[in-house]
Parts: C-alpha cells; sequence; structure tokens
C-alpha cells in the first residue's frame, strides 16, 4: 500500500491503495465517483475518460500512483452544484447525444478537451478528436452535433444520417 | 491488474540503480505496457516510475538539431514542433487518439519497437540518434527485428536527437480500429541524401526502402517512385491484408509522403 493524495473536481483526497490501482478504480472505488465508466479496461473505447491536469487521459490506462499531486476533473465536477448541467452536457441532452449513456461521461470529458484545445472545431477536426471514444448507440451524428453546438456553431449543416 | 511494486525516483541516477534487478522494468506513458500487463504478456514485479525523473524531460533546440526528452509525450512534441519540424509534429500528433498522446512518450515507443508504431519510421527515416544513460546510438543500429532493439538490460533511452531535414513528411495507412499504421512511410531529405523509412509493413519491424532512397536522391519527386514498390517477401500477412496488398501500400504511401515533403 502507499499513500497517495491528488485533486478530484477541486476537492483534496487522500488513500492508501495497493500500487497497481488504476485511476478509474481509485475513483469508482474509493471515491466512490462512478460517472467514470469502464468500458474495454485496455485503452480503446474512451468511456473513462478524465482529465489530469487539464488533459484528456483514459483513466483506465494510469495508475493512481502517477497522479500524485496532480488535478484531476471528471464528470461529476460538470454540472453546478445545484444540478445545472454544463454547456456540453445541456447540448448532449439538446441533440440527442447519447442512448444508453455508457460512454457519454468519456465523451463529454474528451469534448470538453477538445473545445479548451479548439474553440470551434470544424465537423472534420470533432470526428477526428473522437477517434479514442466509442459508442455502439448514437452512430455518432447528433454526439458531433452536440459539440458544435456546444461550441455557438450553427448545426443545421451537420449529416442527419 | 496483478500486484506490482511502482517505484517513484526524482533523479536518473536512482532510476538506473532501481533498474538493477531483474525482476523490473520500466514505466513510461504506460499506454502500452499496462494494456500488456493486464493481459499478462509482460508481467514485471516492479515498476521503474519515469514520469518523475526531470532529466528525461523537456523539448531542447539546438543548431540544426532537435533534442527531444525521453519522456516528452506524442501531445507535447506535436505542439511544440509543430513550426520547427512539422512532419515530425504531424507523426506524433496523429498516434492513436488524444488521450493516448497524453500519456504516450517517445521514449517508450522507441523502446517498445512495436512493427506497427510510428515513431521508429520516423526516428530511422530521420537519422535519429537515441541517446541512452550509457552512449549515442544511431537509429541505423538501434533498430532489431519487431520488439527488439539494441537496449541492453537496465539501460534506458534518455533523449532522441533529430538533425532537422530539409524536407520531410510521414504519410500513414491507419489500420481503423487500431490507429497503428497497417502502412507508414516516413521520408526526409538532407541535402542530396534521402532517406526512407518504413514501418507497420515488414516481418521485421521498421526498415529502409533503399531502392526508394536511391530513385529520390536524384530527383525528389513522387514521379520518381512511380511503379515502384518493396518485394512481397517478408511483409506482413493478417486479416486486414495481405503481404502484397502491404507491398503496395508502402509504394502508395512513400508517393504521398515524397508529394507533400517536396511540395
Ligand atoms: S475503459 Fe478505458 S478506454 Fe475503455
Ligand atoms: S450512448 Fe450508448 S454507448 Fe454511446
Amino acid at each position: 500500500m502507499t499513500e497517495v493524495s491528488m485533486t478530484v473536481n477541486g476537492r483534496p483526497v487522500r488513500a492508501d491503495v495497493p500500487d497497481n490501482t488504476l485511476l478509474a478504480d481509485f475513483l469508482r472505488e474509493n471515491l466512490e465517483l462512478t460517472g467514470t465508466h469502464v468500458g474495454c479496461d485496455t485503452a480503446q473505447c474512451g468511456a473513462c475518460v478524465v482529465h489530469v491536469n487539464g488533459r484528456a487521459v483514459k483513466s483506465c490506462n494510469i495508475f493512481a500512483l502517477e497522479c500524485e499531486g496532480a488535478e484531476v476533473a471528471t464528470i461529476e465536477g460538470e454540472a453546478a452544484p445545484d444540478g445545472t448541467l454544463s454547456a456540453i452536457q445541456q447540448a448532449f441532452q439538446d441533440h440527442h447525444g447519447l442512448q444508453c449513456g455508457f460512454c457519454t461521461p468519456g465523451m463529454v470529458m474528451s469534448a470538453k478537451a477538445l473545445l479548451a484545445e479548439n474553440p470551434e472545431p470544424t465537423e472534420a477536426e470533432i470526428r477526428a478528436y473522437l477517434k479514442g471514444n466509442i459508442c455502439r448507440c448514437t452512430g455518432y451524428h447528433n454526439i458531433v452535433r452536440a459539440i458544435m453546438a456546444a461550441s455557438g456553431q450553427d448545426v443545421s449543416n451537420i449529416a442527419a444520417e | 491488474m496483478y500486484e506490482v511494486i511502482i517505484t517513484r525516483p526524482r533523479t536518473l541516477a536512482e532510476a538506473i540503480d532501481l533498474l538493477g534487478s531483474d525482476e523490473s522494468q520500466p514505466l513510461a506513458g504506460g499506454q502500452t505496457l499496462i494494456p500488456t500487463m493486464k493481459q499478462r504478456l509482460a508481467a514485471p514485479e516492479t515498476l521503474v516510475s519515469l514520469s518523475g525523473v526531470k532529466e528525461l524531460a523537456g523539448i531542447t533546440r539546438g543548431d540544426g538539431e532537435i533534442t527531444i526528452g525521453a519522456t516528452a509525450t506524442h501531445a507535447e512534441v506535436a505542439r511544440e514542433l509543430a513550426d520547427s519540424y512539422p512532419a515530425l509534429a504531424a507523426l506524433a500528433g496523429n498516434i492513436g487518439d488524444p488521450a493516448v498522446r497524453n500519456r504516450g512518450t517517445i521514449g517508450g515507443s522507441l523502446a517498445n519497437n512495436d512493427p506497427a508504431a510510428d515513431y521508429p519510421a520516423g526516428a530511422l527515416g530521420g537519422n535519429a540518434t537515441i541517446i541512452t544513460n550509457d552512449r549515442e546510438i544511431p537509429a541505423d543500429q538501434f533498430f532489431g527485428g519487431m520488439f527488439t532493439t539494441a537496449l541492453l538490460e537496465g539501460e534506458i533511452i534518455t533523449a532522441v536527437k533529430f538533425p532537422l531535414p530539409d524536407a520531410a513528411a510521414y504519410a500513414k495507412f491507419d489500420q481503423p480500429a487500431s490507429r497503428f499504421a497497417l502502412a507508414g512511410v516516413f521520408v526526409a531529405r538532407f541535402g542530396d541524401v534521402v532517406r526512407v523509412a518504413v514501418t507497420g509493413a515488414s516481418e521485421e519491424g521498421v526498415f529502409r526502402w533503399e531502392a526508394a532512397e536511391q530513385a529520390l536522391s536524384g530527383d525528389f519527386s513522387a514521379a520518381a517512385l512511380d511503379g515502384m514498390k518493396p518485394d512481397a517477401v517478408g511483409m506482413i500477412g493478417d486479416l486486414h491484408g495481405s503481404p502484397e496488398y502491404r507491398a503496395h501500400l508502402v509504394g502508395v504511401m512513400a508517393r504521398r509522403a515524397v508529394a507533400v515533403a517536396a511540395g
């Protein structure tokens, strides 16, 4: 067991964990932040994407100990304390960017990273950025549409099918 | 994930010391190593995390060359080399996906020498020098067969030095599920000398395509490679493509890379 401390959604946390604890498991098991989903556990699906020091990472593919002292942001930090959704979350709802919702936490966190780097991405840039986020329900169009809308762009020209 | 001990040295000397034991392995970004450990394809007892070792971080520009610290992530290289070495920045910026690029490192990629990884082509085609804690190894002597390098037990990459080319480009045909190269070709021209390195295609891992280099050294244009492709013997054949298909793809990617570099 090794002690690890980090800041998660602005809250300092500290725990003794086995060295092999992945960040995804630390968030879900130790902190009970189960919004971060584990789909594949092999770094392919992107359901587990969170931010570490402002950068999107796959939390199933990084040890908690590697995040010592880091600022971690998860989906639970997106909505305001009163439940008001963030602009990206609201856009996902408005544009039906989710069906079962399993991929959604990772999609939202990837979208947030994209918009931080590139505030007005093109449709092609959004699709390229989501290479590592897999959705088995939506067919992606509405996710792309939601991210475009969240960036304040016109979405009427995004392919509907 | 099975039980493992993670050590977190702060200096290179400490890291080398910790790597002295048989059962330990360096952990860079972990984007390949962690999935490999989950599948028990690798099972080190101790991981020596390199992320806190200051000597391995950062990118520095010298006279006509760029030295990239071993723990520089693909995203860092893509951002920081965008103006100074666009071909290498583009290569780094198209590895895997954005989240993987925020963790995966150049040192990890080269030390692993996956036969379909992008960086081996960049390093070999770009005539890089791989710097370790012990010596400097020219890329031509660094890569063995797939997953094999000149690194000795306990030796780690500390940085990679790239001379700046007069022109360069990388063209990659993605395997759409894995994002690894089905064929990737890095072309670089240094004066009259042209280097062409191919990844993803050969059973032997990354290699220099010498016939293309000769054709391009007199005439650095895509047309100089018209109709050329490497021999299909020794190319990888799997469900994604036959050896003949890969050989053909190498010709196409090489022409695309030259068209960009010469353009
Ligand atoms: S659970 Fe991490 S990428 Fe799928
Ligand atoms: S909404 Fe079901 S996986 Fe994306």
